[in-house]
């Protein structure tokens, strides 16, 4: 993959393997931020671990408790490194800007065009770096990159 | 990120002038309005929170930030359920330490000068329900599409976090349903040879509902063919189960609520597509918010949303003195329980073996003891998110096939409704 240019919703930076779930996930009922694993039995991904993972998802979904569970992942260290939508999702956004607030760590969140977001490579170490003018998504120089 | 123009108030609440949790507040929800491309705030009149039901020390610990930075709510602002029935202790069987955290939860709202209602329901208080054209920041997905669709106010789908910034600030990022363009429906659902009596059964409407979720996600639909004077508590389950199944924040039902006297003015004259509604799809639905064969009863959960006052008493009518044989619960909230008192109601459904809860919700906590066999309910919201929640099976059926199951003692149905 070559860069891709989106827009920041939460600014901050991280690196870490991407994880490009098959549907979208509702974090509350579908995340356990206790272990940071997906539990929703109906998600083509259930079991997988997003921690530390660049979540890369079309859209949110469901419940405005998401926001909450968001937080929690990140305040107990099961959060992903970054998340990558398809558009902008208020709720994942005040997630990660109450945990900033509350515990000053920060979960960057950009939003990028679904064709774009098409061709994020699953498992793939991708560097985010969300700014304030806009987010630029690389892959990491690393083990993984090339 | 575009930052939207503020006002001088606004302002003023980013620099502290009225004290460290408006400032806070108004710091979160500048964040968000930008990643939402919000050209401005919006003052609002009334908010509705949620933030209050326990999910963990992240929630309780940004409670406890804001009220210890002084937070006041500035608009009138209700409460959404919590984690404990507080009038029925001991009906909640949690740990202890997780018990003491919902209640600081629940307290500390309060203590922010929000109203103790304890209902997911705030519609059917008299006093909390929000006019057509109302800007209000309202939490809890069912309470969102019923405070628009029906009611004709307006709010985003508001949850944890911004619901309180926005009770504390009067302000909400102007955007979606807030404005004229955001409240067009987006694809239109249309009635096909569904059976008169069927729409006169009221477990057609959360069953209707299901498939409102399903078809729309996050549009805003325009349903053709209900009755005329369809009932609100109708509506109301209609609502709860498209905000489930859905991310649906908002419906018209075409000469029933009041933005849709016709498709012309639901639509906004556009074309927008188009699909079919048939028996044979509500049938579909109705067997996919069934999760088990099993026959086996091993208790009734009715009344998600809270159950209004009418439901009370047709439950009540329905059990006509007769006792369940298993554990049977309705949800309401207290000042629905209130009326229900005052009317008889509560006595005749305590005699019947009735538990009700108040303050919460049976899907959400852990209150029945005995989840071995089929729990069934009436409700599509309910039987959507119990089995990933409780673990438990599910059986929908309508509260006629409720109560008769709970007096057999095992789940019985009335195919013939459907056929």
């Amino acid at each position: 993959m070559e860069l891709t240019v989106g827009r920041t919703l939460v600014a901050g930076r991280a690196v870490g393997p991407a994880l490009v779930l098959a549907e979208p996930l509702s974090l509350w009922g579908g995340l356990d931020p206790a272990t940071g694993r997906v539990i929703d039995a109906r998600h083509p991904q259930l079991g997988a671990r997003v921690t530390g993972r660049v979540l890369v998802m079309p859209t949110g979904r469901g419940s405005s408790s998401s926001s909450s569970v968001l937080a929690e992942a990140i305040r107990a260290g099961t959060a992903p490194a970054a998340i990558v939508l398809g558009e902008p999702d208020a709720i994942l956004v005040l997630g990660a800007v109450v945990a900033r607030e509350l515990y000053g760590r920060t979960c960057p969140v950009v939003a990028v065009d679904a064709s774009a977001l098409a061709g994020l490579p699953d498992a793939r170490e991708l560097e985010v770096e969300a700014g304030p003018d806009r987010a630029i998504l690389r892959p990491a120089s690393g083990p993984l990159g090339d | 990120m575009s930052e939207p123009a503020l006002t001088d108030d606004e302002r003023a609440m980013l620099a502290g002038d009225r004290g460290p949790a408006a400032r806070t507040a108004m710091r979160i929800l500048l964040q968000v309005a930008a990643a939402l491309d919000a050209p401005r705030f919006v003052e609002i009149s009334a908010a509705h929170v949620d933030g209050c039901l326990y999910h963990g020390p992240a929630g309780l610990d940004f409670a406890e930030r804001l009220a210890a930075e002084g937070a006041a709510v500035a608009v009138p602002t209700t409460l959404n359920v919590g984690a404990l029935d507080l009038l029925h202790p001991g009906l909640v069987r949690t740990d202890p330490d997780t018990a003491a955290a919902a209640r600081r939860l629940m307290e500390l709202y309060e203590a922010m000068g929000c109203r103790p209602t304890w209902t997911c329901a705030p519609y059917q208080l008299p006093e909390a329900r929000p006019g057509p054209g109302q800007q209000v920041a309202w939490a809890e997905s069912n309470a969102i599409v019923f405070a628009n669709s029906v009611l004709g106010a307006r709010t985003e789908r508001y949850g944890d976090f911004l619901d309180i910034c926005a009770a504390i600030t009067g302000r909400a990022p102007f955007v979606g349903l807030h404005t004229d363009e955001g409240r067009r429906a987006g694809l239109v659902l249309r009635l096909e040879g569904v059976p008169r009596r069927l729409l006169d059964e009221d477990a057609c409407y959360p069953v209707l509902g299901h498939v409102v979720g399903r078809e729309a996600g996050t549009r805003v639909p325009a349903i053709v063919g209900l009755p005329p004077g369809t009932s609100e508590d109708r509506l109301k389950a209609l609502g709860a189960a498209a905000a489930s199944s859905g991310a649906v924040a908002m419906f018209h039902a075409v000469g029933v609520t009041p933005e849709a006297p016709t498709l012309e003015a639901a639509t906004g004259g556009r074309a927008v597509p188009e699909v079919a509604v048939t028996a044979d799809v509500l049938r579909a639905a109705r067997e996919e918010l069934t999760t088990t064969d099993r026959t086996e009863l091993a208790a009734v959960a009715v009344g998600t949303p809270h159950a209004s006052a009418a439901e009370l008493d047709r439950l009540a009518r329905l059990l006509s003195g007769a006792r369940v044989a298993v554990e049977f619960y309705v949800h309401t909230s207290r000042a629905v329980l209130r009326e229900a008192e005052r009317r008889g109601t509560a006595r005749a459904l305590a005699a019947a073996g009735v538990q009700v809860v108040t303050d919460t919700c049976t899907y959400l906590t852990p209150i029945i003891r005995n989840p071995d066999g089929a729990v069934m309910t009436d409700s599509a919201k309910w039987a959507w998110y119990a089995p990933g929640n409780l673990g438990v099976e599910v059986v929908f059926g309508s509260l006629e096939e409720c109560v008769r199951s709970a007096l057999l003692g095992r789940v019985w149905r009335d195919e013939g409704l459907w056929s």
